[in-house]
């Protein structure tokens, strides 16, 4: 009840949006990600990358909140994750219940309550906001359908819309693009492109190795501890690949750069790692 | 024109029918709206469970000659807090710890009941309810608990809303995550004890579940879903009110029973995601190739 009373921590946006300290986090008996440390700046457009129980999902959760950590720190804006109301997480879909009764900008405005506070209804402003998050990212025409009714594509944007609408200022996504359609891809790489200027940093959890190295910088290579960060050039060599992925990767040599075959997929497994 | 309405009035005349027909309908109205949370958050075990573990406290209250909803309020808002406890904790799986909880006080609860004399009619009132017996104290309580938690369901609807669709959004979100779970958990208590003068505590669960699984059927939002989940819970109330009385059917099991063939009428039926619909559908899909 306290916590819905309390205001939530307003960023100091001169701060380092997210540095990361010695982050270790165990549970039932294993260790999912073993001491990290790194800072992102504003604006950082970041692929968090690794296979499968990598240890990815938990990271972000721990960066939104959702986990705590076992040991180290986590600063958002100079503050402990705990106290914000600006970090967006958005799950993997497989984790959203898309049979539920409900449309898409009132999956948009879930992103507003707590702006709008206890006891109180969305007012014309708020659902205002709504329609502007929903135009920006191409959906506005599909505001009243079910989420259910939606291709893959289009529910990835409702989500990503819903943060607009919390007026997040660290975005977390966990493989966002994982099997989408072109059109709802360009939507979402437009938006980054947007956000990026507005200097609001996102990290995207994928497993796509040749879209991360296209569309992002920093990369960030982890297998349970991190294996490198920085820019595509430095961190995807052959020797941090071989220390991520093992055998499940075969690199084969080509006239320009390499090519990278992983035998790592999409969807499943993450939630243990 | 004139029989029909005899037909429908003339129960009235009698003050137990009235009470009954009030009862049915708070019953009716309220038990949807968290049946609703029930549904789409797959508690309906739980639900029934927590039914069934007030029944020591109804027992303990029928004894002592207190009104059977107070016993079964306080114990059935202990075992919704405990049952919260339960499931926080994962040293034994979630159901398994239900199962064990709502067995041994059911069955605590039957073995005070057996001491009575009267042990078979008593039972059978208060596993299956007996709506014509309802008290107008009874009625005003029921009245006010149900009052009490529509509004308290309005109060929080957005918070529920989230909670419900995306637990770890409302984590993000800093909701008060595990109170809004408890304070849930208090409601479908609450009403459970309201309706168990009408329904009884074995068949609680049809209010509960019934209506709104019939209800998301039809609904696109979750406003929608709670209005018609009420209003085919209020109509199973009166339908079932009258084919107990000219029938002479007992009250709660009619009441369910219209529930239940209401039900199967909305799935078979349903436009869009009833079945009949979905054949249709693969009908024309199987043609079309």
């Amino acid at each position: 009840m306290a916590e819905l009373l309390t205001r939530p921590v307003t960023h100091d946006r001169s701060l380092l949006p997210l540095q990361v300290q010695d982050l270790t986090v165990r549970y039932d008996g294993t260790t999912a990600l073993q001491a990290l440390t790194f800072r992102l700046a504003a604006g950082a457009r970041v692929a968090v990358v690794g296979p499968n129980g990598a240890g990815k999902t938990t990271l972000l959760k721990v960066l939104a909140g959702a986990m705590r950590p076992s040991s180290g720190s986590v600063a958002v804006y100079g503050h402990k994750p705990g106290g914000h109301v600006c970090i967006a997480y958005v799950p993997q879909r497989s984790q959203v219940d898309w049979v539920f009764p409900v449309t898409v900008a009132e999956v948009v405005m879930m992103g507003r309550i707590r702006r709008i506070g206890l006891f109180r209804f969305p007012r014309r402003a708020d659902w205002g906001v709504v329609d502007r998050a929903l135009e920006r990212i191409g959906m506005a025409p599909h505001k009243g359908m079910r989420i259910g009714e939606l291709s893959g594509g289009q529910q990835q944007r409702v989500f990503l819309a819903q943060a607009l609408a919390q007026e997040a200022e660290l975005i977390l996504l966990d493989e966002p693009l994982t099997g989408l359609d072109l059109p709802s891809q360009e939507a979402i790489f437009s938006l980054l492109d947007e956000l990026k200027e507005q200097g609001i940093p996102v990290m995207v959890a994928t497993h796509d190795l040749n879209l991360a190295a296209e569309r992002f910088d920093p990369i960030l290579l982890i297998n349970r501890r991190l294996v490198a960060i920085g820019p595509a050039r430095a961190v995807l060599t052959r020797e941090h690949l071989k220390e991520t992925y093992g055998d499940h990767i075969h690199l084969l040599p080509e006239t320009e750069g390499m090519l990278v075959l992983t035998d790592t997929c999409c969807e499943g497994g993450e939630e243990g790692g | 024109m004139s029989a029909a309405l005899a037909w429908l009035l003339d129960p009235l005349e009698y003050a137990f029918m009235a009470r009954g027909l009030v009862a049915a309908l708070i019953v009716g109205v309220t038990c949807p709206i968290l049946g609703t949370y029930v549904v789409l958050r797959g508690m309906a075990f739980l639900g029934d469970a927590l039914a069934h573990i007030m029944l020591p406290g109804v027992v303990i209250a029928f004894l002592l000659g207190w009104p059977l909803p107070l016993g079964a309020l306080v114990v059935g808002v202990a075992a919704a807090l405990s049952i919260g406890a339960l499931t926080r904790g994962r040293r034994i799986r979630e159901d398994a710890a239900i199962g064990v909880v709502f067995a041994g006080a059911f069955a605590l609860g039957i073995a005070l009941l057996s001491l009575q004399r009267s042990y078979a009619v008593d039972l059978a009132h208060i596993l299956f309810g007996n709506l014509l017996g309802v008290s107008n104290a009874d009625l005003v309580l029921a009245g006010g608990l149900g009052l009490m938690v529509v509004l308290v369901v309005a109060a929080f609807y957005k918070e529920f809303l989230v909670l419900s669709f995306d637990p770890v959004l409302a984590t993000t979100l800093r909701l008060p995550v595990g109170f809004l779970q408890n304070l849930l958990l208090v409601l479908i208590a609450l009403v459970i004890v309201a309706s168990i003068q009408a329904v009884g505590v074995a068949l609680v669960l049809a209010m509960l579940v019934t209506p709104a699984s019939a209800a998301y059927l039809l609904a696109r939002r979750l406003p929608m879903m709670m209005a018609l989940a009420s209003g085919i819970g209020a109509l199973s109330g009166i339908i079932g009110l009258y084919l107990s009385f000219y029938w002479n059917i007992a009250s709660g099991p009619a009441i369910v029973l219209v529930e239940t063939a209401l039900f199967l009428l909305i799935f078979l039926l349903a436009p869009g995601r009833g079945a009949f619909a979905a054949w249709a559908r693969r009908r024309e899909t199987g043609v079309a190739n």
